[in-house]
């Protein structure tokens, strides 16, 4: 059987998606089913004193729950700080209330609006800077949810002044604002009860992690909750941690009302209530010398956390460790800090907080080409980190480092030397530049993340030579269906086709942890294959030990519940060395790599940019699908495109002004680049065949890359995203041109 | 009131009221669920439908609007086991992740190809500006999409 791995395999769940009839969550029906409704408050922050129903109201047929009928009010993510629903404190614009389920929708909208919520405001806190100043304290002692150190060299003891006494020292601070993920498929989730216990199905990522919401606020045991994935329409991040808020309020109105719950959002809902990226200020100064040796970099970090902690430390963490960029630093200082404020809470978003610091180093790199008068490309390539040097954690790059080919291949794909040197090229109104971004990404979990999370899968052999592969990663669109079926094929030498893949739910597949952070193909796919590996050695045991021919033995082996199955867990390498305490070591046991490169025309009456051309070279390890992971690198990049350029959440005290997608802008067709994906292969040596992450790596580059684009063709210095052209136009005011 | 309409070649006459989403109706009535809602207001295109062979927002028709006309809903193409030339070059190119967008993507794609069956990538772009992807970035569903139109040549 020739190898599937490495081949551009059609994905598997193509053939049902391109004819309608794959089955996502609000395609589900079950008899008898109410559909599900959510009250919110609409300040920020205040003192909930009552729920009132409209005495007018005809409430028959409307099951109403509250926060009385809600048995643990926490939903257990990192802390327990955030209620099932509200009980005496909103602490965002969208803070869920109460729960309405009826089985006529038109009812259910109608019964909306005759709740009323009685609530004393309070002053809310809403960004940033309010947090830090602490006049309201909404999170004890001083607003701050988490925090992180990072030192190297000099960093340890010199703080924040490490940068003191370089040659030449270049300060800047950058900026970016929250991002919607705008899955297509908004969230939704169906529940129901029966004498197991409760049953979920919808749009997720991570089916243990709503397993362990409804156990801890139901109070039941792991076989008391079966959750299962249905066909999703699209994650990013945002069916990370949020499903579980939708799993727990479907399941309270099907417990009260006896009958199964669909609760799907509309759009507005979904954008005002769901997680965001984080805004972000990042704060940096470095130290080089004059013909442009990087040496020291201090930097500041500062997320908005959002009203609930949610994941925000560990995304916390994430951008911590990656704002030192790809390079090579000597001395190091770098803290990390959340605030909790009354918007929304913020959450899990591809890039994982990556993307905010990467976008600040990034353009800080530019800075110090321009104040050192260097091409910002060779100022790159001078630090870039290699083979043996050691990263600001402290940890020393032995493998797979594919910076200098992603480089050497995106420069001479798009022209770069020769477009960057002819200058900007201005014809009539339009102006046309280049810039580029390097940067890395950390695949797999932090630190110790994986030797905690200890993930596991399971390949069955089925009669027939087939096999079927059991997962908590789920299919949310990146291709892990087809991959996984590719890896194991190979490793029983059988076709992909006989290779069956598990519908993802608790009561079947083993918590082979979340699907997030690029871990899949690289964590979990390694196992997948350790798995099929050790079934292969078993059939071949069975046939030389019984004379049998390969399926006879396959078939004995099927036949045989003991001995049909191989459950594998997750090993972290040997030698991978993490410290939590001094925030130091082996951060990631691998790093994806990635040089992009943007073209723009911008407008210069009205501002408006068109990103003509862009280039990615990618650096994965191995490439097992290039059609898969070319698809990933490109969708990826377009939301970094969109977060660079339009994507502008416009907020006034603390509600969100435009929550629908005819004010937040996401590209279409029309204003998507052709994209140009060279993919590199600089092996991993644990990875599945050399494979590393590649899901989150092209978040980080778009809008660094844009941004400088637009300074090349503009002059305009530009240090916050969105860039819509109100912003370009405010930056040309404040003569912010070289 | 009664309204009567062909959908995906069958003829229907449907109880309803005139101003139901024909969204709604196709989903809900029909159990045609392979027409999806991303917006409810004409802003995704994840409910593309054809109406009288032009592409239209299904959320933001009446069934009233339907009456004598055609209707042709992603279950109007190929099934999963029969997919026409441009469904299979649509999983082939890798222009279906999620798959979400698909379905309103094939029938604008499908509406394009009957008018253009050799179009530029440009054309291709202006035909699918009201389908929004969040997965793809678009450029496999282009090669997609001109690969589809190679493919229809070969095989109708
Ligand atoms: S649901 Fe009709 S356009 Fe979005
Ligand atoms: S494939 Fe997911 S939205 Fe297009």
């Amino acid at each position: 059987m020739a190898p599937s791995v490495g081949k551009s395999v059609p994905r598997v769940d193509g053939p049902a998606k391109a004819a309608g009839s794959a089955r996502y969550v609000d395609d589900l029906v079950l008899p008898g089913m109410l559909h599900g409704a959510t009250v919110r408050s609409d300040v920020a922050r205040g003192r909930l004193l009552g729920v009132d129903l409209d005495p007018a109201f005809d409430w028959s047929g409307i099951t109403v729950v509250t926060a009385e009928d809600v048995p643990v009010n926490s939903v257990p993510i990192i802390e327990t700080d955030q209620p099932v629903l509200a009980r005496d404190e909103i602490r965002h614009a969208y803070e869920p209330v109460a729960l309405l389920a009826c089985e006529d929708r038109l009812r259910l909208e109608k019964a909306l609006r005759h709740v009323a919520l009685r609530v004393e405001p309070l002053p809310p806190v809403l960004t940033i800077d309010d947090a830090l100043a602490a006049r309201e304290v909404i999170r004890p002692p001083d607003n701050v949810s988490k925090r992180y150190l990072i030192t190297k060299g000099k960093g340890g003891t010199a703080g924040p002044g490490v940068v003191d006494g370089c040659e030449v020292v270049v300060r800047g601070v950058y900026e970016s604002g929250a991002q919607e993920h705008v899955y297509i498929e908004p969230n939704g989730m169906i529940a129901f009860w029966d004498e197991e216990g409760a049953h979920v199905e919808g749009s997720l990522q991570c089916p243990y992690y709503v397993q362990k919401g409804i156990k801890g606020v139901f109070g039941l045991p792991d076989d008391g909750v079966d959750v299962t994935q249905a066909v999703t329409g699209g994650g990013f991040g945002g069916k990370e941690e949020y499903p579980t808020i939708l799993a727990l309020h479907a399941l309270l109105l099907a417990k009260k009302s006896g009958r199964p719950v669909k609760l799907v959002y509309g759009r507005q809902e979904d954008v005002e209530a769901s997680t965001k990226r984080h805004p972000s200020r990042v704060e940096i100064a470095t130290g080089c010398d004059r013909d442009g040796t990087l040496r020291a970099v201090s930097i500041r970090v500062l997320f908005d956390g959002g009203a609930y902690v949610t994941l925000t430390p560990v995304v916390l963490s994430r951008g911590a460790l990656h704002a030192c960029g790809a390079y090579r630093w000597e001395d190091v200082h770098v803290e990390a800090l959340a605030v909790a404020t009354n918007t929304p809470p913020n959450g899990a978003f591809r890039g994982f907080g990556a993307p905010q610091t990467i976008w600040a180093i990034e353009r800080h790199l530019d800075r110090i080409a321009r104040t050192l008068g260097l091409d910002p490309m060779e100022l790159r390539r001078k630090n870039l980190l290699r083979l043996g040097d050691t990263t600001a954690t402290g940890q020393t790059l032995k493998e797979s480092v594919g910076v200098e080919e992603c480089v050497e291949k995106a420069i001479a794909a798009s022209g770069f030397v020769e477009k960057r040197a002819r200058g900007p090229v201005v014809t009539g109104r339009l102006a046309r530049g280049i810039g580029a971004a390097v940067f890395l990404h950390g695949a797999g979990f932090t630190g110790s993340g994986e030797k905690y999370l200890k993930g596991k899968i399971a390949v069955d052999l089925l009669p027939g030579e087939r096999a079927l592969v059991r997962t908590a990663s789920t299919e949310m669109g990146q291709g892990t269906e087809t991959v996984f079926r590719q890896i194991v094929a190979d490793a029983l030498g059988i076709a992909v086709d006989a290779v069956d893949f598990a519908v993802p739910s608790t009561k079947n597949v083993p918590d082979s942890g979340p699907t997030v952070a690029s871990r899949t193909v690289m964590v979990v796919g390694s196992i997948a294959e350790r798995a099929a590996t050790e079934l292969r050695a078993r059939v071949g045991q069975e046939a030389t030990a019984r004379g049998l021919s390969r399926s006879e033995a396959w078939e004995r082996l099927a036949a045989d519940p003991a001995r049909a199955t191989a459950l594998v867990q997750y090993e972290p390498p040997p030698g991978v060395v993490w410290d939590d305490a001094t925030y130091s070591g082996d951060a990631y046991p691998a790093y994806g790599w990635a040089c992009d490169i943007a073209e723009v025309e911008v407008d210069l009456d009205t501002f408006e940019t068109k990103v003509t051309g862009f280039w990615a070279a990618v650096d994965v390890g191995r490439v097992m699908n290039p059609t898969l992971c070319a698809g990933q690198v490109e969708g990826g990049t377009l939301q970094a495109i969109g977060w660079a350029l339009t994507e502008k959440l416009v907020t006034r005290d603390g509600k969100i002004l435009n929550p629908r997608m005819t004010n937040y802008i996401v590209p279409t067709s029309l204003d998507a680049p052709p994209f140009t994906t060279i993919l590199v292969e600089a092996p991993y040596s644990r990875g599945p065949g050399g494979a590393k992450g590649v899901g989150e790596l092209p978040m980080d580059g778009g809008a660094p890359a844009v941004a400088a684009a637009i300074e090349h063709a503009t002059g305009l210095v530009l240090d916050r995203v969105p860039l819509l052209p109100e912003d370009l136009f405010e930056a040309s005011l404040k003569g912010d041109a070289r | 009131m009664s309204v009567t309409l062909t959908v995906n070649g069958s003829l229907l006459t449907l109880e309803a009221p005139p101003a139901s989403r024909l969204l709604d109706v196709l989903r809900e009535r029909l159990g045609l669920t392979g027409t999806k809602e991303g917006c409810g207001e004409g802003e995704c295109g994840a409910c593309t439908i054809l109406l009288d062979g032009v592409p239209v927002n299904s959320c933001l028709v009446a069934l009233g609007q339907c009456a004598g006309r055609e209707v042709t809903t992603v279950e109007g193409l190929g099934d999963a086991q029969h997919l026409t030339p441009l469904q299979e070059a649509m999983v082939t190119e890798g222009g279906a992740q999620c798959g979400i967008c698909t379905p309103g993507m094939l029938l604008s794609a499908e509406a394009l190809l009957r008018e253009k069956p050799a179009p530029t990538d440009g054309e291709i772009r202006e035909a699918i500006a009201g389908n929004v992807c969040r997965c793809t970035g678009y450029q496999r569903i282009v090669n997609a999409i001109t690969e589809g139109a190679r493919r229809r040549e070969v095989r109708p």
